[in-house]
């Protein structure tokens, strides 16, 4: 458990560095609305979702309806619908801990799943099921001691969060080098590219994960010859 | 309806359909047994058009009006990924690269 938690711990880093500046960024945000840290656990707690909490915030001070706020989460944060596919198999092999993994496959949880070689010795399950609760606590720490601090933050760490960039591109960067074929990458970027454009930065997202997946659903490889990530 | 209560509700709301989304794939997909050929495919091959997508999103609001709406992500991207393919050290090329672009965001 020990030499798990260590290693899990090393994995995670990036995304201590992401999600306690952004956690803290949240808290802050929300206490200004009239809502301390007690409401930043509870959010952060259940919702666990970075961009749509910040719309959360806007969504309770805007006195919005439980309509608007359903059609809002499922806009904001629908890509989710596209990454429990990667792991159907692995989680469901994880027993007890399945409905957790489930629950807290955030964007960088997700990252970090995918690109996932634990070493030998270490109990797999066991490092994956750290490294995602370990994300979620870095989460739910960082927002409660932004609802804490208030805006009376003792330095300026503006920009830390570009963590969360530079973690998404060392990954694509690693499945780039490790991979015999580069047409998944590939067509990610263009959809991600092409929608952006087409669409515009608030609702492109979506769309891009439909048009990459139906893209990549043809071409007759069988499931397994190209297993470039270890998931 | 008290305004801590209507607050709660659509925490509770936001809450459910984000669980909703992770969990569908789990409900509908392939229960007992293997997952059908096209579901495995596209499982295998996701991971890195969605990574590809994160990093258009994450550099979404980049802007190209002024040095300072592109220069610092798109050098401290460009660094990250240059140091990454030189030693292969995810910690070593996240960290220079957040570090570089804290530093331009406070230059430029």
């Amino acid at each position: 458990m020990k030499q798990e938690l260590r290693y899990a711990l090393r994995r995670t880093l990036p995304v201590l560095c992401g999600y306690v500046f952004l956690g803290v960024a949240f808290g802050v945000l929300l206490s200004q609305a009239g809502y301390g840290w007690p409401w930043a656990l509870l959010i952060s707690g259940i919702v666990y979702a970075g961009s749509m909490q910040f719309a959360l915030v806007g969504l309770i001070t805007g006195g919005a309806g439980v309509l608007t706020t359903a059609l809002m989460t499922l806009a904001v944060n629908g890509r989710h619908l596209f990454y429990g596919v990667t792991f159907l198999e692995r989680f469901r092999a994880m027993g007890k801990a399945c409905p957790y993994m489930v629950f807290s496959l955030t964007d960088e949880t997700y990252s970090l799943l995918c690109s996932e070689q634990t070493p030998p010795g270490l109990n797999p399950d066991r490092t994956l099921l750290l490294i995602s609760a370990l994300d979620q606590l870095y989460w739910v720490a960082g927002s409660v001691l932004g609802g804490i601090l208030g805006a009376s933050l003792p330095f300026d760490a503006t920009g830390i969060d570009f963590a969360m960039t530079a973690l998404f591109l060392v990954i694509f960067a690693e499945q780039w080098l490790a991979a015999r074929r580069h047409r998944p990458a590939l067509i990610g970027l263009a959809a991600g590219l092409v929608c952006l454009l087409v669409l515009g930065q608030d609702r492109f997202i979506i769309p891009a994960m439909l048009v990459a997946a139906a893209l990549l659903i043809p071409g007759g490889q069988p499931a397994g010859e190209e297993a470039h990530h270890a998931s | 309806m008290r305004p801590e209560l209507h607050t709660l509700l659509l925490i509770l709301v936001c809450a459910g359909v984000t669980i909703a989304l992770r969990a569908l794939p789990f409900l509908a997909l392939g229960r007992g047994g293997q997952p059908p050929a096209l579901v495995r495919r596209l499982g295998e091959r996701l991971p890195p058009a969605v990574m590809a997508i994160l990093v258009v999103y994450c550099l979404r609001s980049t802007s190209f009006a002024a040095l300072s709406g592109w220069v610092p992500a798109l050098a401290a991207g460009a660094a990250t990924v240059a140091l990454h393919v030189w030693r292969r050290n995810t910690l070593l090329s996240i960290a220079g690269g957040t570090l570089l672009y804290m530093l331009l965001i406070r230059c430029l």
